[in-house]
């Protein structure tokens, strides 16, 4: 306990209200005597210099003072978080303590936190009950510190996240591609919280919301409709394909929040919400963008076409869409023919089955038009410059007209 | 009671580099220490504007869009999705440039939020286009001898876009710091592709009134300038083009001295910050010669 620990509680005690937090109670009685107490001991009557060598080294006195002098902010999603970091809810200051000497550990989508006690820095500078916390990816948790990038500022993790693993740019934060190989080490519990909101914004917010029963959801109906400007669109798209949005964007595989939000009150997706620690509100930018073109897409009717293929050729190609879809395609060896999407088996397949102009079984996309395979792509081409976000939103009277 | 400011911003789901000026400008801010919190939200990155409120501790916020001009995006999106929804936008009493704040409790949060007109419309901009001006050709008293161009989309899509760059090209010239002043279009007359046609002077500087770098500054208009035939090999600057040098300066947005005028909008709606724009106006300074 520092000096300034015990003048702290003193001063508590003085108060009013006494100090009453975490199984402490200490109060200035009206004989003049303090109380303290704590689940395992009592003492009370005690003089000034009682109540310190009763307050020196215990555990509940360097709680009180973090929790209540440092972190405050009660009625947080902060300090919520801080406490679920520790289990606070859950477990007496002594049996937290002993967690905290060997690490307790949270999950939070990618992320792994871990909290400790800081160590005393010599007789002169005891333990005073501060926490310190490590963030880093799930996946490095066996990891040395040292054989990790360190980083201190949470800041930093907008520029560490920007990019996968494999250098691609992450446009979802909340994606199941959070970048590993680093680590927030030796952080005070401010900067934990801000590392955990850079890295996934506004999850700690919406968490405590959920658990104080006051999560806002927007269902799908709810978001598209106060749509405008090119996503006005959207709300057209039809029901069964809003599952489809679902299950392709908001899977546990693809992204780390867990889906609240549904068709419309009282109407649910069938598509898994996903087991994630911490709620998704509402459908996110991404997934309206992409649902912007599955609604152009599906405004087209189906056709018959035929084609001939052989059962094997049939279920490559099932098994290239499959491969592309899990993300699985780079995983494939170049020389493992027994993979359906493997480059030569798909080089091959095209080989055989496409006719000069790129047309499966020389069936042309659009028979009625003339139109060849070649004319298709420049069509797609285009749209797809068109919905260039950046680009499109621009071109159909969004965005960048005042950015 | 505690301040925040929260900068707004388009931002991309292809472009990796479309946030990093609000950043950069965020941090500028942050670190000369006017507000309690200073975050960032945005349109297509997160915090969303949705959620970017419930992000911030203090009961007070200001906001900031890092938009060029008034518009759908200030008018509609904005107050939309922080959910002002006593948002009205006679509020600003606005001509198209002139708004600069309203206040509204938001209702998710319950926070007060003011809720400012965007950084390109504030006439601390001007400034922040002629450092430009400076920071690209390295000369902190360009001007003598030397044409300015200020470049926008047209009127096309958006009348006030085409309004911001006639004020502040006007402003500009009120200096009588260049020889020559011009506003140019991307797509309508005077069009930025004939650059050179507006210009005696053999230097002009060339600056974007756009918030960050990307498809329009980075591809279109270096190419419509014929400073390269592909973008992606890049260009000169300055680049000869036509017996004129062209310093092609890039978005204004990424101009440092941007932190200032993100300030100046909180300060006018009210914020308690004027020894951070004095620290913000000292440390984005292009220091005479210095190589950055
Ligand atoms: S809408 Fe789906 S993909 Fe987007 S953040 Fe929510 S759960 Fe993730």
């Amino acid at each position: 306990m520092l000096a300034r620990q015990f003048d702290a509680l003193l001063a508590a005690a003085d108060s009013d209200d006494g100090i009453d937090f975490d199984g402490l109670h200490v109060a200035h009685e009206s004989d003049g005597g303090y109380t303290f107490a704590t689940p395992e001991h009592e003492a009370t009557g005690l003089s000034e210099s009682e109540l310190h060598a009763h307050a020196d080294g215990s555990p509940y006195v360097t709680n009180w003072y973090f929790w209540e002098r440092e972190v405050q902010r009660h009625e947080s999603p902060r300090r919520a978080f801080l406490r679920h970091a520790e289990a606070a809810d859950d477990h007496g200051v002594h049996e937290r303590y002993d967690a905290l000497a060997d690490g307790m550990v949270t999950e939070w989508g990618q992320l792994r936190i871990e909290a400790t006690l800081a160590d005393a820095a010599g007789d002169a500078t005891p333990a005073d009950g501060s926490r310190r916390y490590d963030v880093r990816h799930v996946d490095d948790a066996d990891h040395p510190v040292e054989e990790l990038e360190r980083y201190d500022d949470p800041l930093e993790a907008r520029e560490l996240s920007k990019h996968d693993d494999d250098g691609m740019y992450r446009p979802l934060k909340t994606g199941t591609n959070m970048p590993t190989g680093w680590a927030f080490h030796d952080l005070d519990w401010r900067d934990a919280v801000e590392t955990v909101e850079t890295l996934y914004p506004a999850t700690v917010a919406n968490w405590y919301r959920e658990r104080e029963g006051r999560l806002d959801i927007d269902h799908w109906t709810d978001t598209t409709d106060r749509q405008t400007g090119i996503y006005g669109i959207v709300s057209e798209l039809p029901r069964e394909a809003v599952e489809w949005v679902a299950e392709a964007a908001c899977d546990d595989s693809q992204c780390v929040k867990r889906r609240e939000w549904q068709y419309d009150e009282g109407d649910d997706l069938a598509a898994d919400g996903g087991t994630g620690a911490f709620p998704c509100r509402e459908p996110c930018s991404l997934v309206i963008a992409a649902a912007r073109r599955w609604t152009k897409l599906e405004e087209e009717e189906p056709r018959e076409y035929t084609f001939h293929l052989t059962p094997s050729e049939k279920d490559q190609i099932e098994g290239v869409i499959d491969a592309v879809a899990d993300g699985r395609v780079d995983e494939i060896r170049e020389a493992d023919v027994y993979e359906d999407a493997n480059r030569y088996r798909t080089r091959y397949l095209r080989a055989k089955l496409f006719d000069d102009h790129g047309n499966l079984g020389s069936v042309p996309t659009d028979p009625e038009e003339g139109h060849d395979h070649d004319d298709h792509d420049d069509h797609d081409d285009h749209d797809d410059h068109d919905d260039h976000d950046d680009h499109d939103d621009h071109d159909d009277h969004d965005d960048h007209d005042d950015e | 009671m505690s301040q925040a400011l929260v900068i707004v911003a388009h931002g991309s789901h292809l472009n990796p580099g479309s946030s990093a000026p609000t950043y950069d400008h965020a941090d500028t801010i942050r670190a000369a220490g006017a507000f309690d919190e200073v975050r960032t939200g945005f349109w297509k990155e997160e915090p969303s504007l949705r959620e970017v409120l419930r992000t911030c501790e203090a009961d007070e916020v200001y906001v900031v869009p890092m938009f060029i001009s008034e518009g759908y995006f200030t008018e509609q999106v904005i107050p939309r999705e922080l959910r002002l929804d006593d948002w009205d936008v006679a509020d600003w009493d606005s001509d198209g440039l002139s708004a600069d704040v309203a206040t509204y409790t938001a209702e998710d949060t319950g926070q007060t939020v003011h809720y400012c007109g965007p950084v390109g419309t504030h006439e601390s901009m001007t400034d922040v286009l002629v450092r430009r001006a400076e920071s690209v050709t390295n000369d902190p008293d360009v001007g003598e001898g030397f044409g300015f161009a200020v470049v926008g989309h047209g009127t096309e899509r958006n009348e006030n876009s085409a309004k911001a760059i006639e004020y502040h090209a006007d402003r500009v010239r009120d200096m009588d710091r260049f020889d020559e002043v011009q506003a140019l279009y991307m797509d309508e007359e005077p069009e930025v592709d004939d650059v050179t046609d507006y210009f005696t002077a053999e230097d002009v500087v060339v600056v974007p009134l756009f918030i960050s770098d990307g498809f329009h500054t980075q591809e279109d208009i270096p190419e419509d300038m014929g400073l390269t035939d592909d973008y992606r090999t890049g260009y000169d600057v300055p680049a000869a083009v036509d017996g004129h040098r062209i310093w092609y300066a890039g978005a204004v947005g990424t101009e440092s001295l941007m932190a200032d005028v993100v300030l100046e909008r909180a300060a006018d709606a009210g914020a308690d910050v004027s020894a951070a724009i004095e620290s913000v106006r000292e440390t984005t300074r292009v220091a005479p010669g210095a190589d950055d």
